[in-house]
């Protein structure tokens, strides 16, 4: 009877712990921490370039004085900018030093925001928007025909190294579903044959026409207006009398 | 997330005059305002060519300074500002203009709670353009289309708090709107009309453009001020508010995109013209996001309190298959209940109108599910994209989202026991209202929205499960 008795707490036990962790974590985003690489570690130097230097000191002049941590963002974009897409260690060391915090002050920064990508990634960061208004539209064909294209997994990088994938939630172009993103630019209404059509002009370093793919030029009712058909009106145009005078 | 999460009841006591007694409608509680104006209007819709704010919405035209001039912008901005501060609160509250980030708290009250008196401190003007919510894409049109009358607006809105500066801080994948944007107040600044001596109207201000990097939680009005401030985007408490303690310990007003840009033209047209629209307090023009299974998804300016199903077939080209294919409509972003068909052929898109359907406006931006649509998949990815969102600061929120991720995607499959179904009723409603934020607020509700229409849906999924599977493990434990 204790034998019995053992195997059924066993058996709850089993149970129990299964409904605990069920599902393997997703990786969503990239390591929290960082790992020392012969790519990526405190001793390669980095400085902004003379050029960038100029908009260190633009960006700097928007806020005011003692708030310059307010610059934090848009300098790390811009490292991120000069570094090839992606933010080396180094490069927040120097974001820290101009604007004169301790580093964990950038380190937190730096991974809070999805934009920051701190490994090294491809030329061209391919951005599939996957969020329930393009999955509606078809972004499952959309993800799997750039896998396909590129030989890239969501979170990595293509064997030629060219390409990176991820997989980003809304990137507010919802009328123009499904889209992606591809450095700066959103190519958007798309097909696979369009996603096909892109990758491959990509790969061959020519650029795509950014914008909607399906004949529209931007969020208007493809096949006509039901709006704004007639003319704008001018300056004074029902100005009412109060202003008049 | 703009402010479709933020709390309106969370106000201050002197807000607290807008909302009235608790009243029940089919069972559920609904705030109406006190005093019921009387109906003016019985039709809605469609709104003349002339009656549209966002003449540039499609890009057809130049958005640069000359050809905004000539579309109207920046006509007797000086002659407005000379007006003063009184004159345009007075302006907006004639309007009836509610914030069109998604909370809609009447836009005059909040500049009014500028103008205490100063004690030395610089006031800002902060404009939400992290427009991140699933399904909301009006801001983008603004700033590439239009980016004179958000200039335009911050410099008025600016006028009316007596700020000193604006700043717009834009998503970080907006790159090339925030260009767009950029050139726009360059040229506002050459040709004078914003910098010192603004309009030559003696008065200075100054507009700047900050980008974000990627985080939903930034559309969080506080969380969006410490974004500016160069930290991680977390929520701060309130009180105090940001019109007492905001970016950089100076009172700060935060409006959405939208809400700014139409103030110009709201002053120049007077309260009342914008007032005409729509029904009594839920007045005015709106730019809809019509997305998902619709024929011609598009962005369109209507009037306020269009019936659902004309704004779809109207502009929208009418559901995917017919009105008769329609499944449910998320209908003011990713954060709001969804409704099902039979309230979708009679709501009113407003504020009242979808609150009495047990939903929100929201952003309105409208997602519309045919009948192939996977519902609970698709309120799942919603569930997805909430816990990827969430900063992590509160308990409820960051674990409490995940287990509704975790929870709704054995729905998809059906692996789980009917029991469970009140289970996560009852997750849902130990998040809503327990997080510093509203990002909570909005996980919950469209699970609460699913749960409360599509209960059979998810009961049936669990029952095919467990004919080919046996019993789930759920089922098992419970």
């Amino acid at each position: 009877m204790l034998s019995s008795l053992r195997t059924g707490v066993k058996g709850l036990w089993r149970a129990s712990s299964r409904a605990l962790q069920t599902s393997s974590t997703l990786q969503h985003d990239s390591l929290f921490v960082h790992r020392d690489t012969p790519e990526d570690n405190p001793n390669i130097p980095f400085e902004f370039t003379e050029q960038n230097q100029k908009r260190v000191d633009a960006l700097l002049a928007i806020y005011p004085e003692g708030h310059k941590r307010a610059a934090m963002i848009p300098l790390l974009d811009l490292a991120q900018r000069q570094n090839n897409g992606w933010l080396p260690i180094s490069a927040m060391h120097k974001v820290a030093e101009i604007l004169n915090l301790p580093r964990m002050r950038v380190y937190e920064v730096a991974t809070f925001y999805t934009m920051f990508i701190r490994r090294p990634i491809g030329k061209y960061h391919v951005q599939v928007c996957t969020t329930t208004p393009c999955w509606l539209r078809g972004s499952d064909a959309v993800l799997n025909a750039i896998k396909e294209a590129t030989g890239c997994e969501v979170g990595g990088n293509s064997p030629c190294g060219k390409f990176s994938l991820s997989e980003v939630e809304c990137l507010g172009a919802c009328v123009n579903a499904p889209m992606l993103q591809v450095n700066d630019d959103y190519y958007e209404d798309l097909t696979v044959e369009d996603t096909k059509e892109i990758i491959e002009k990509l790969k061959k370093d020519e650029k795509p026409l950014p914008g909607p793919r399906s004949g529209r030029f931007a969020s208007e009712p493809l096949g006509g207006l039901t709006s704004l058909t007639e003319e704008p009106t001018g300056p004074g145009f029902g100005v009412q009398d109060g202003l008049k005078a | 997330m703009a402010g479709a999460l933020a709390r309106v009841i969370r106000g201050t006591k002197t807000n607290l005059g807008i909302v009235g007694p608790l009243a029940n409608i089919n069972n559920v509680p609904v705030r109406f305002q006190q005093t019921q104006a009387p109906p003016t209007k019985s039709k809605y819709g469609p709104l003349a060519d002339q009656d549209r704010i966002f003449t540039n919405l499609y890009g057809r035209h130049d958005w640069r300074l000359k050809g905004a001039m000539a579309r109207g912008d920046w006509y007797l901005t000086k002659e407005i500002l000379l007006k003063g501060t009184d004159w345009i609160v007075n302006e907006m509250k004639t309007s009836g203009l509610r914030g069109r980030g998604g909370a809609g708290f009447p836009t005059g009250m909040k500049w009014s709670f500028m103008n205490k008196p100063s004690d030395g401190r610089p006031k800002y003007l902060v404009v939400n353009a992290d427009e991140g919510e699933p399904g909301t894409c009006k801001d983008r049109e603004i700033m590439r289309h239009d980016p004179h009358k958000l200039v335009e607006g911050c410099l008025i809105a600016g006028k009316a708090m007596g700020a000193q500066a604006a700043y717009i801080y834009i998503r970080g994948e907006f790159y090339n709107e925030a260009s767009n944007l950029q050139v726009a107040i360059a040229e506002a600044y050459q040709a004078g009309l914003i910098g010192k001596n603004a309009c030559g109207s003696g008065y200075d201000f100054d507009v700047f453009v900050h980008r974000g990097a990627g985080a939903y939680i930034c559309g969080e009005e506080t969380a969006l001020i410490e974004s500016i401030e160069g930290k991680q985007g977390k929520p701060r408490l309130k009180p105090p508010f940001p019109a007492d303690v905001g970016l950089f310990g100076c009172p700060t007003t935060v409006n959405n995109v939208e809400t700014i840009a139409v103030a110009p033209t709201i002053c120049r047209r007077g309260g009342k013209w914008f007032a005409s629209f729509g029904r009594a307090r839920n007045s005015g023009t709106k730019l809809f996001n019509i997305s998902g299974h619709v024929n011609t998804p598009c962005t369109v300016e209507e009037e306020m309190s269009i019936p659902l199903k004309e704004l779809i077939e109207r502009h929208a080209g009418g559901v995917c298959g017919g009105w008769d294919n329609l499944l449910a409509i998320i209908p003011g972003g990713s954060s709001t209940p969804l409704i099902p068909k039979d309230v979708c052929s009679t709501v009113l898109m407003d504020f009242d109108g979808l609150v009495a359907a047990q939903t929100s406006l929201g952003t309105a931006a409208i997602i519309v599910m045919d009948k192939s649509t996977d519902i609970v998949k698709a309120i799942a990815r919603l569930i997805m994209f909430y816990k990827h969102e969430s900063c992590g600061q509160c308990t409820p929120c960051r674990e409490g989202v995940s287990w509704m991720n975790k929870i709704m995607y054995r729905f998809v499959e059906g692996n789980a026991s009917p029991k469970e179904i009140d289970m996560l009723w009852e997750i849902s409603k130990q998040i809503e209202g327990h997080t510093i934020c509203a990002l909570g607020d909005g996980a919950a509700w469209p699970v609460q929205g699913l749960i409360r229409h599509f209960r059979p849906e998810l009961e049936r999924r669990m029952q095919v499960w467990a004919c080919t599977h046996g019993p789930s493990m759920a089922e098992k434990l419970y």
